[in-house]
């Protein structure tokens, strides 16, 4: 257990949360006044945030599922910490898009009045059933720890006892069924996050009035852009939690070998969307991905996602240094972060461009630019959207039974259901 | 039978109302069958108890919004298109005063942001002594890609005569309608205010007439957090759903046009000035190659 890593950590999460309520406050109380989207590009850094976070969590489970439905058994240490990642990162993207709404309270409008034609509609539809799907799968991985820990006296105890729902049973019989249900979750789980985030691209790729995203390729793009971010950002976890990256190694670097190949055939499913657009040339096409390899901000495409997201990270997984697990998960690291550059590429040059020539100088408005930085409110927003997914992180390690002894250690004792110091 | 008179070139016109080139009742079967679905849908969720869960949510407001006299019809009007509200806009005879925007303001008591219509200008030619303006409203599409879009079905194309409405009270604000429409003709009411229309402004206390709703401009309260746009200002129609020049019952815009630049009418009525128009001039419409259909042309 790297204990500079835990400080660093709960330092972060702690200060990105507190300044988050600066954040949320504003937010709640003065409306979206205080925001800089417009009505030219009117998806800004929070969409950006909710795509890069809905991302994470397919991809993780995805992840997770390797082990659940497909019993891969190198990946069988860190199923429950993909699923508990999948799970985080949903909660985060929900705050992320909800906090987008202009009326938050009328978001239960979309199941009281469904738009079958909406491809948001399906969308919200499908990850409300994968949200659910996801806690029910948790809980049964996690019931047998917790009515073993409820067992015991005190806090945890009491907590695990909640939990639990009042299940008791902690036999072999019991684990074998829980596996086989979770088995059966997992199963349905597939087909289901691969709908709802191939949703999510498809959410921008049928918007024809939007060249930059009117494209068949997006909901792909979108599952490999989940599959690469989600498996890079559960390197950089495993690094830290569930005792960190000497006993996670191994894991860590089998999984930097699956993310460098994800991420080279997202690299390459990008490339061929920017090469054939820009060979084509047609001026509403081209002039999104103009904005984004010599706009105003060149240096999110060119430093932040292709050398530091893409480059560097690709030469570190391939070269020995990947065989470390300290290096690959700092690779984990430069790839996740390199994906928010992706998602504020894909949201937001395509919206800045006029729809109809001279509308941003026919009014002398900020709404109505092309111009768009998100102001301090929309950052600590999402800086607290961002705190508050730390702090869960650090509260369920500390809280919730480890599973990294191995999944279900059915030798276990109640007692021996340890907990990793903080 | 004189048409563009304001031209001063009175033109009578004897050919049959066939000739004119108006897509109008081809094109109502489709769009209304949908729009049917959805209405078929929602009654159907009104059996089933779940308005009252949207009820409990919206605080009445919701449920009562579908049911008001703006969005919903008489069971025996609703299949059926009465009109097809549309304008022709000349370019020729725009000066680009602006005036329409003016109008369009004051009488629907847009915010900062929110304009139903703006006056671009085209700088291409600038060699060309002749600057082009263009006012542009929205374009109330025959087949409109934002009302596909939106999640909670609150916006939508009016059966009766295809002006294309939000409902505020049942718009979650997700803004993915702006993200669709091609035209930008939606804006999204952030709350911001003129001076005048500020809670303490001389002029905070005036409701504005947008769909009949009168509603003062309060905090919290849509329209505000809302997709906003260009109604034909639906709310000077009379009972029967017409509009009428005589009594100043016309859209602000078209209305206020200095240059008699925008002409509005009824694309069903083959007689109506915009019908005629079309026959005689050779117009335009923006985008065509997305298949919108905009009821908005353009003369050049």
């Amino acid at each position: 257990m790297e204990i500079w890593m835990k400080r660093l950590f709960w330092a972060g999460g702690g200060l990105f949360f507190a300044i988050g309520i600066f954040g949320w406050f504003d937010r709640l109380s003065n409306g979206h006044i205080n925001a800089h989207y417009g009505s030219v590009i009117t998806w800004g850094l929070w969409v950006a945030a909710y795509i890069f976070f809905i991302g994470l969590s397919a991809g993780s489970f995805l992840i997770s599922s390797l082990v659940y439905v497909f019993g891969v058994k190198r990946f069988e240490s860190i199923g429950r910490i993909a699923l508990f990642q999948a799970l985080i990162t949903l909660t985060l993207a929900l705050l992320a898009i909800w906090v987008d709404l202009g009326h938050m309270s009328r978001a239960f409008n979309v199941f009281a009045f469904p738009n079958f034609k909406s491809a948001m509609a399906w969308m919200i539809w499908l990850y409300t059933a994968y949200f659910v799907l996801l806690a029910v799968e948790m809980w049964f991985l996690l019931r047998r720890d917790l009515a073993a820990g409820a067992q015991g006296t005190g806090f945890r105890a009491k907590f695990y006892k909640v939990l639990s729902f009042g299940t008791k049973n902690i036999s072999d019989e019991s684990v074998t069924r829980d596996r086989k249900v979770v088995k059966v979750l997992a199963t349905i789980g597939v087909p289901v996050a691969i709908m709802f985030h191939g949703g999510v691209g498809a959410l921008f790729g049928v918007v024809a009035a939007r060249p930059g995203w009117n494209s068949g390729l997006f909901p792909i793009l979108f599952l490999l852009s989940a599959l690469a971010s989600g498996g890079a950002m559960l390197m950089l976890v495993l690094a830290i939690f569930q005792g960190g990256w000497h006993r996670n190694s191994e894991a860590i670097v089998s999984l930097g070998r699956m993310v460098l190949g994800l991420l080279i055939l997202d690299v390459i499913f990008q490339a061929s969307e920017w090469l054939v657009a820009g060979y084509g040339n047609v001026p509403g096409h081209v002039e999104g991905l103009k904005l984004i390899f010599s706009g105003p901000y060149w240096w999110v495409f060119w430093v932040w996602q292709l050398l530091l997201g893409t480059a560097i990270p690709i030469v570190i997984l391939a070269s020995k240094k990947g065989r470390s697990p300290l290096w690959a998960a700092a690779a984990g690291l430069l790839i996740a972060m390199g994906f928010i550059g992706v998602r504020l590429n894909i949201v937001i040059p395509a919206l800045a461009t006029e729809e109809v020539r001279g509308l941003t100088d026919a009014v002398s408005n900020k709404r109505i630019s092309t111009d768009y930085f998100p102001s301090l409110m929309e950052w600590a927003v999402t800086l607290g959207i961002v705190g508050l997914g730390l702090l869960m992180f650090g509260l369920g390690e500390y809280l919730l039974p480890d599973a990294a002894d191995g999944d279900y250690p059915l030798s276990n004792s109640p007692e021996e259901v340890s907990h990793v110091p903080a | 039978m004189s048409v563009s008179d304001d031209l001063g070139c009175t033109t009578a016109l004897d050919e049959p109302p066939d000739a004119v080139h108006v897509p109008a009742p081809r094109r109502r079967d489709s769009e209304g069958k949908v729009d049917l679905d959805r209405r078929q849908f929602l009654d159907r969720l009104l059996t089933m108890g779940a308005t009252g869960l949207a009820a409990a949510l919206g605080g009445g407001y919701v449920l009562g919004s579908t049911v008001g006299p703006v969005f919903a019809e008489d069971s025996d009007t609703s299949t059926k298109q009465k009109y097809r509200y549309g304008m022709v806009i000349d370019t020729r005879r725009c000066v680009g005063c602006k005036a329409c925007m003016a109008a369009c303001k004051t009488e629907n008591k847009t915010p900062p942001g929110v304009y139903y219509t703006v006056v671009v200008e085209d700088t291409r030619n600038s060699d060309v002594d002749r600057p082009l303006f263009m006012t542009k409203p929205c374009f109330h599409c025959e087949h409109p890609p934002c009302t596909k879009v939106c999640p909670v079905s609150a916006t939508f194309k009016r059966e009766q005569d295809g002006i294309v409405v939000v409902d505020y009270d049942r718009c979650i604000g997700c803004r993915y309608c702006i993200t669709a429409c091609p035209y930008g003709a939606r804006y999204f009411d952030f709350g911001d205010n003129y001076d005048i229309t500020a809670p303490d402004g001389a002029w905070a206390d005036v409701p504005s007439p947008e769909y009949n709703q009168f509603r003062v401009r309060a905090e919290d309260e849509s329209p505000i957090g809302n997709v906003r746009k260009c109604t034909f200002c639906l709310h000077l129609q009379d009972a029967e759903g017409k509009y009428s020049k005589e009594e100043g019952r016309w859209p602000a815009c078209a209305k206020t046009c200095t240059g008699h630049a925008i002409h509005f009418g009824d694309f069903m009525d083959p007689e109506s000035e915009v019908s005629r128009l079309l026959v005689e001039r050779q117009a335009v419409r923006l985008k065509e190659e997305l298949g919108t259909e905009p009821n908005v042309y353009y003369l050049l």
